[in-house]
């Protein structure tokens, strides 16, 4: 009895270390990349994989370079301008949609839907075939600026922020409202004060998830692209499009590694961030449970 | 509710159905309408003649037909290997017996929030120093490169899916005297199907569609859809590149009555509790 037991238990050790070491094992080989740029941001060295002595050279001749910072500028405004439209637009769009009958918000979803599962080449063509035919046959004068850019990156992320905010409403009692309502409370301000905390988390989910496109976005960019942002009168570049045109040519540029571990950290940090303060929610939760049993 | 208050609800509740126009006007101007273009600029010519050219020379040539075939063969091959790979990652993070720190599976997300065209330069680079350039050999690298890229989404839907599986069932199997291998074929494998769909819809389209990784990996060697859409792009060639699109359209509709039906799956829902 005891024998097999022991033995079983052994057997169950055996396929834990197992299956930890497989998991591990994937997580090293997905993260080499990320780890050699990390590593070998700290030596001065052009070539990548080639140590030349520990040194902080790369980080330093990355603030110096203009082209870099510009890039890393529009990539940043786009981003940040590109989101607020989108989660004004959404949330809006949630908010409304959410009060149409069934049929017209069955068309509503539907159409919210057609940007998600189409693939972002197909919807970054369709978009310049639109500002190439305004340009053909209505306004001569339109072309690619950074408004199309500013569109582009919008179309990229409004259906999945539409597509986060609509849970909240979903759970969110509609008693609440009318309540509002009949103390006296006047429309607008129930939906600031009622509505909009209520679906505050999905609005700020949806806002992250828009930065996350945007900022990690090649083809709309390159395809919707013109003059302006920090590039004056050439055509806008982001980072994502910067490092493509080096990459084609050659090596990826050794500041590249200086800003990926940059860029890595501040990724972690939000990322402890974040779990701490779930966890903390999580306890605080418990607790007020325990209390109130 | 006194009467004036419901008639000032029902004003509101007639304004609030308002704030979603510009949202659907937004949709309309720059989803649907050049959605719309696409299809015109499929059959049309450049002088924008109806025609069907773009029909004829792609069916007719076979370096087009051959960016079908190429694509379609990338997509299997990497959601193949995703699936291969991610399917005992998530099945074991989702055993509370074998992981219970939640911290691991975020870092399996983490990776993504690196931008993705420096991550593809540094794989090309690394590979590149090892022998595997994609000058002598463009599929491997590309393939290389695919599956690092799309392993999280791999993971992430299956990871949900099997946080839901019902353990009772396979140790009830187990029991009863249930062989492992047959456990997982006949409980554990039907039970996590909609997580194995949903984890391929987010594999097999992206890399057929995608640009970035198989033009840097293969040293342009390779012609994905996305690489095609994207010469036809810089050549301004609308007609060609709408039709292009228009396939790809066409597939992905394919795709998804497929995968419709996998999820309607009435044997899938029940989590596969009959055997």
């Amino acid at each position: 009895m005891r024998r097999q037991r022991t033995l079983e238990e052994r057997k169950e050790l055996g396929v834990r270390i197992g299956a930890n070491a497989y998991v591990y094992l994937l997580l090293f080989l997905m993260y080499v990349p990320v780890l050699a740029l990390v590593l070998f941001s700290f030596t001065g060295s052009v070539n990548f994989g080639t140590w030349s002595g520990f040194s902080f050279e790369l980080y330093v001749t990355l603030f110096q370079d203009e082209e870099i910072m510009r890039a890393l500028g529009n990539t940043v405004i786009l981003a940040l301008l590109s989101s607020l439209c989108s989660v004004v637009l959404g949330t809006l769009g949630a908010v409304g949609i959410h009060e149409w009958r069934r049929r017209s918000k069955s068309l509503a979803e539907a159409l919210t839907q057609i940007p998600v599962v189409t693939p972002e080449i197909v919807l970054a063509l369709s978009l310049v075939i639109m500002f190439v035919f305004l340009g053909n046959y209505v306004y001569a004068g339109f072309g690619l600026s950074f408004w199309t850019l500013l569109i582009g990156h919008i179309c990229l992320s409004l259906p999945f922020v539409y597509l986060s905010v609509k849970p909240k409403l979903l759970q969110m009692d509609p008693a609440l409202y009318e309540a509002a309502l009949d103390l006296g409370s006047t429309p607008r301000k129930a939906l600031y004060q009622v509505t909009l905390p209520a679906i505050l988390p999905g609005i700020l989910s949806g806002f992250l998830l828009a930065l996350t496109l945007s900022l990690d976005d090649f083809i709309v960019t390159s395809f919707t692209r013109g003059a302006g942002l920090l590039s004056g009168a050439q055509m806008i570049e982001t980072l994502s499009t910067l490092v493509q045109a080096r990459i084609k040519k050659g090596p990826l540029p050794p500041q590249m590694r200086a800003l990926t571990t940059l860029i890595f950290l501040f990724v972690i940090l939000v990322v402890a961030i974040v779990t701490f303060l779930m966890l903390h929610k999580r306890k605080g939760k418990r607790h007020a449970e325990r209390r109130n049993a | 509710m006194s009467a004036a208050t419901r008639r000032v609800s029902r004003f509101f509740a007639l304004k609030r159905k308002y704030l979603a126009f510009p949202y659907i006007l937004f949709l309309i101007l720059f989803i649907l309408i050049p959605a719309i273009l696409i299809l015109f600029y499929a059959f049309t010519d450049e002088t924008g003649a109806p025609s069907f050219d773009a029909l004829v020379s792609f069916f007719s040539t076979p370096s087009k037909l051959s960016v079908l075939l190429v694509s379609l063969f990338m997509g299997l091959q990497t959601t193949l290997i995703c699936l291969l790979l991610g399917y005992p990652a998530a099945y074991f993070l989702a055993d509370r017996k074998i992981n219970r720190n939640a911290v691991l599976v975020v870092l399996f997300i983490m990776p993504m929030w690196i931008n993705f065209v420096i991550r593809t330069g540094a794989t090309r680079d690394l590979l590149s120093a090892i022998g595997l350039d994609g000058g002598s050999h463009p599929w491997e690298a590309t393939l290389i490169g695919m599956v690092q890229n799309y392993l999280p989404f791999t993971i992430l839907p299956l990871y949900t899916t099997m946080l839901k599986l019902d353990r009772s069932q396979m140790e009830a199997a187990a029991d009863l005297g249930c062989p492992p291998w047959k456990v997982f074929v006949r409980n554990v494998l039907p039970q996590s199907l909609p997580g194995i769909v949903s984890a391929s819809e987010m594999v097999f389209m992206p890399v057929m569609s995608s640009y970035v990784i198989s033009d840097t990996l293969s040293e342009g060697k390779i012609t994905l859809f996305g690489n095609s859409i994207y010469l036809n792009f810089s050549n301004s060639q609308w007609n060609d590149g709408s039709f292009m699109a228009l396939v790809f359209l066409v597939l992905i509709g394919l795709s998804m009555l497929v995968t419709r039906r996998f999820e309607r799956d009435p044997a899938a829902e029940r989590g596969g509790g009959l055997w």
